[in-house]
């Protein structure tokens, strides 16, 4: 059987394809994207139209995008993949440029009304690109420092523009994301491993550059790890949304303390409550069970994700469904940490649940490609 | 047709393995994530809701309602009224504070000057402090605002308790008044009760407010309220009010305090009426006076100033502040000393050319030609000088000190007032003390007649006037029930002397007034049911000196205001049955019987008729005058006695 013959007889065409979409993942996501409404307009105090409602459009329309992008077959995904990182990697330099013009950080351009943050979509791009080339790599070369080098040169290359942005949480995002697709392409461990033992030393590094005229991190990124390692020295300032945050979440006991009843939250003594800290908000309001749920339903997500790339034969898929997965579950279990207090603040959003239209449409746009890839499996 | 390369089954064995162990990795990470959100919210859930609700409850204490003060008859003498206030948060005025201040403005009165200090403070102040714009507002404005507060965002019409003060300056010194707790009054405080703290909590400052604050501050209540992270106020959770201080009822009668503060009018002076049998004070009036309610709302520079700068001292007090040589309304004392010492009885005459010589000085009396002869009846009926003069030679010092006590002076009767004098009764030993230097002889002559160190305060007045004419050791005392108990009265313990000598005292006292020749005779009651018995004082403010005596300008007209003598009066009716005493003592009035006596005379008139003195109480002559005077008052005529708890 050659790949063209399975290719066409056994690959659903047209609309009958919808039939072969991953329907419990839409079905997961549309449950995790439902709790975030039901979160939102608790903390807009009831109100609908505040923030659930804008996000409801917004999910729809990253519902019909999804759907739409399942329908593309791999072949075309396969050949964006190199113009698609070209491109956001040009974008990414013009952001650079403009935000050298402009105000101090800026991470995003304004085309009309869509605000393009050409990191976000690297992030995909780089999965998109990492998958293609391990599709294309023979596998006895896998392993080659030679053929290592060129991977780990195309995620530092975006890492690097994003991090002197300076955003260091989408860089560590985006190492760890290409990381998932080189490990699960079978990239030997050995490389891990000394990867590993460099972060380390980088870190220590870091830590050891602060004060010198070298410094490797700003000021502020600083006071967020001291922030971590000890929120209760500075309780007012910096320390102040790591230990709310951690009282809300306890506070919520096994149950909950009731749909719109958390004080933390409605007394705003939680910041940032609808976009970083919004997974606080379950916790105190629905306790340990509606905080276990939502982690029961993320990972359930990525189950489901996994089973799709192990049972696809296409090599290209199966990472990017991995890698999309990977970097979707990067985003819910960073954000948990953080909240709880396990990781340093740094500001990042629970996804599909957290008010925000980019990284709602980021991640819709990499469903969809796991949608395709799960639809355009061969069979 | 063979796989491609792509899809051989090593490829896919390989991508399955390494998806297995990410999976087991993501897997490994979310049971973490499930046992630290376990730790949390199962273990430690007790100790972050405790630490959720010390966030967000708060403990907010309500002012108790002070404790009311009666009068004798339940009559209100200090309430508590509503204060009806208005408020505004800048925060809830979304932010600009102008446009509204100007629309409250056509509603109350807010002059240039106060919307710019208002302006200044709330850009001074936090976003979400309410700034009071308005306090004391009428019942129509407080209306017309809450009517309006659609249109007047952030602003908070509010109302509290403040203290009152119905019947003004006529109790304004033994009351005192309360004020706003300053930072001075809690550096006295050990301890000070939490409610102190709360800006809108007056305490008593001077006295009785201040010395029954224990009895009148009553115990603060608690609110239980949820606030935000602001510290904004968002809801209530409960509330539990605060217990209002004890009604004190006091021995003043305030119908008769307003007749003495009007009977005293401008004049500088202090009136005291004393319940004889029971040390009750009916009244305790100090001359001018001033508006406490005044310093409850802060009184202003220049009323202050005014106050300060009034050569009558208006805000001095005194009936128990002020000390005045008592003149010859201290003979009785003296008196007293010599009959009880023995030195003389009261057929004991002494001859009186006008003068005495004693230490190589002259002494003389009052009446240039003198009194011929005289004896103790008449030596007080005719304030004979001279007599005094020679008993005191006789009965020395310490003995007339040691009855001067008996009989209540130079000591400090414990009464909840504020700066209570204690005056002086002196002796040898006190003036070695005080002066170092041993007593002489003619000091004794001036004590005899109430002058040279003799200092009494026209309370201590009252008490001798009591004690001589009960025969009892007469304490007065302020406080007759407090929250419905009655204080009980002391069995008052009979007095040290001999009731025989306080008899002559008697007699003479009621021959000043109601001799042919006694020197209040004008200013006796003729009702005989009432009749009553007095003693007249004069006392020099300074010595005349000899040049003055030669130029003949004695006549107290002729002195500058200051520099004129006090007059005084003590007197208790009736004769037979003794119900009350009273003392007055009026500053630089002149002659204590042309003065002091018919005002102690009215007062006491008025006491015993339970209301305005009948005319025909007075001698004929007089009662024009009186009636004329009755109709200038503006007096205090209560409605039925107010006795509920406001």
């Amino acid at each position: 059987m050659s790949y063209l013959n399975y290719s066409v007889a056994q690959t659903p065409t047209g609309l009958r394809k919808i039939l072969y979409l991953n329907w419990p993942l839409v079905f997961l996501i549309a449950a995790v994207a439902s709790i975030g409404f039901l979160m939102l307009v608790s903390v807009a105090g009831g109100r609908v139209e505040t923030w659930a409602e804008p996000q409801m459009y917004r999910f729809a329309a990253g519902m019909v995008i999804m759907i739409a992008l399942a329908f593309v077959p791999m072949w075309f995904w396969r050949g964006i993949s190199i113009p698609a990182y070209v491109c956001c990697f040009l974008l990414l330099v013009a952001v650079e440029l403009v935000g050298t013009i402009g105000m101090g950080a800026q991470r995003w351009i304004d085309i009309g009304p869509i605000r393009l943050q050409p990191s976000e979509l690297m992030k995909i791009s780089l999965v998109l690109l990492l998958a293609a080339y391990y599709d294309w790599l023979p596998q006895r070369r896998v392993s080659h420092p030679l053929w290592v080098l060129i991977p780990v040169v195309l995620i530092l290359a975006p890492t690097g523009l994003v991090l002197i942005q300076p955003d260091l949480g989408t860089s560590i995002m985006l190492v760890a994301g290409g990381g998932i697709v080189m490990f699960a392409a079978g990239v030997s461990l050995w490389y891990f491993a000394v990867v590993i033992a460099a972060g380390v030393g980088l870190v220590a590094t870091v830590l050891e550059s602060r004060g010198t005229d070298w410094q490797l991190l700003k000021d502020y990124q600083f006071r967020r790890i001291d922030t971590f390692l000890d929120p209760t020295a500075d309780p007012l300032g910096a320390g102040y949304n790591i230990i709310q945050s951690q009282i809300a979440l306890g506070s919520g006991g096994w149950s909950g303390r009731g749909f719109m009843q958390g004080t933390q939250s409605r007394l705003n003594f939680l910041p940032e409550k609808h976009t970083d800290f919004i997974f606080t908000v379950l916790a105190e309001e629905f306790g340990f069970v509606g905080a276990m749920s939502l982690l029961g339903l993320y990972t359930l997500i990525i189950g489901f994700c996994l089973y799709s790339a192990l049972s696809n034969r296409d090599r290209f898929a199966a990472l990017i469904t991995v890698g999309i997965s990977g970097t979707f579950f990067l985003y819910f279990s960073i954000n948990m940490a953080t909240v709880m207090g396990m990781l340093p603040a740094k500001g990042s959003p629970l996804p599909l649940v957290s008010y925000g239209g980019t990284s709602l449409m980021i991640l819709m746009l990499g469903f969809g490609l796991v949608q395709a890839a799960h639809v355009h499996r061969p069979r | 047709m063979t796989d491609t390369p792509r899809q051989n089954d090593g490829n896919g064995r390989r991508i399955g393995r390494r998806g297995l162990m990410l999976a087991g990795i993501q897997l490994g990470v979310v049971t973490t994530l499930a046992l630290k959100l376990r730790s949390m919210q199962v273990e430690h859930a007790e100790q972050y809701r405790m630490l959720a609700d010390g966030n967000s409850i708060k403990i907010r204490l309500l002012v108790p309602a002070r404790g009311l003060i009666h009068d004798r008859n339940g009559i209100v003498i200090a309430g508590n009224e509503q204060n009806y206030r208005v408020t505004l948060t800048r925060e809830e005025a979304g932010g600009e504070v102008e446009p509204v201040l100007r629309r409250l403005a056509r509603l109350i009165p807010i002059s240039d000057a106060r919307m710019a200090e208002l302006l200044d403070e709330f850009a001074r102040r936090s976003a979400i402090t309410p700034i009071v714009l308005a306090d004391r507002l009428s019942w129509e404005q407080f209306s017309s605002i809450a009517v309006n507060a659609p249109a007047l965002a952030g602003v908070t019409p509010e109302s509290g308790l403040s203290r009152v003060y119905p019947r003004a300056g006529d109790l304004a010194h033994v009351l005192g008044y309360v004020g706003p707790v300053s930072d001075y009054d809690l550096s006295k405080i050990e301890d000070p009760d939490p409610v102190l703290m709360l800006p809108e909590f007056q305490l008593g400052k001077v006295g009785f407010e201040a010395r029954m604050e224990d009895h009148l501050r009553g115990k603060a209540g608690q609110r239980r309220v949820e606030v935000n992270s602001a510290g904004r106020e968002m809801r209530q959770l409960s509330r539990q009010e605060g217990e209002q201080g004890a009604t004190v009822q006091m021995t003043i009668d305030a119908r008769l305090q307003n007749y003495a503060a009007q009977r005293m009018g401008e004049e500088s002076a202090a009136a005291v009426v004393m319940d004889v049998q029971t040390g009750d004070i009916l009244t305790i009036c100090s001359s001018p006076s001033f508006d406490p309610n005044k310093f409850v709302r802060g009184i202003s520079s220049p009323d202050y100033k005014a106050l300060m700068n009034h050569d009558h001292r208006p805000l001095a007090d005194k009936t128990v502040q002020g000390v005045y040589p008592p003149g010859s309304t201290f003979k009785m004392v003296t008196l007293l000393a010599g009959l009880e010492a023995g030195v003389i009885n009261a057929g004991s005459r002494f001859y009186c050319p006008g003068y005495t010589t004693a230490g190589g000085r002259r002494f003389h009396c009052w009446r240039k030609g003198g009194h011929g002869t005289v004896d103790a009846v008449t030596s007080l009926s005719h304030s004979c000088d001279v007599y005094y003069y020679e008993l005191a030679q006789k009965v020395g010092i310490d003995r007339i000190a040691a009855m001067a006590r008996k009989l209540g002076l130079g000591q400090r009767h414990d009464l909840p007032m504020s700066a209570v004098a204690e005056g002086i009764a002196p002796d040898r030993a006190w003036k070695q003390a005080r002066h170092g230097q041993a007593w002489q002889v003619g000091d004794s002559l001036n004590a005899s007649i109430g002058q040279g160190y003799v200092l009494a305060s026209p309370l201590q007045l009252a008490v001798m006037t009591a004690r001589i004419a009960s025969g009892r050791e007469i304490r007065p005392r302020l406080v007759r029930a407090i929250d419905g108990v009655q204080q009980p009265v002391p069995d008052f313990p009979v007095l040290d002397v001999n009731p025989a000598f306080l008899r002559v005292a008697r007699l003479g006292m009621d021959e000043v007034m109601n001799s042919a020749t006694g020197t209040a005779r004008r200013s006796r009651i003729v009702r005989e049911d009432w009749r009553m018995a007095g003693k007249t004082g004069t006392s020099q403010v300074r010595n005349i000196t000899a040049a003055e005596r030669a130029r003949g300008v004695v006549s107290n007209d002729q002195l500058p205001w200051e520099r004129r003598d006090h007059a005084l009066f003590v007197c208790y009716a009736p004769y037979d049955a003794p119900r009350y005493a009273v003392s007055v003592v009026v500053e630089h009035g002149g002659g204590g019987s042309a003065v002091a006596a018919p005002v102690a005379r009215d007062i006491l008139l008025f006491a015993l008729a339970g209301g305005l003195p009948p005319l025909d109480a007075v001698p004929g002559d007089q009662r024009d005058a009186m009636e004329e005077r009755h109709n200038a008052m503006h007096l205090f005529t209560p409605e039925a006695p107010r006795l509920t708890r406001a």
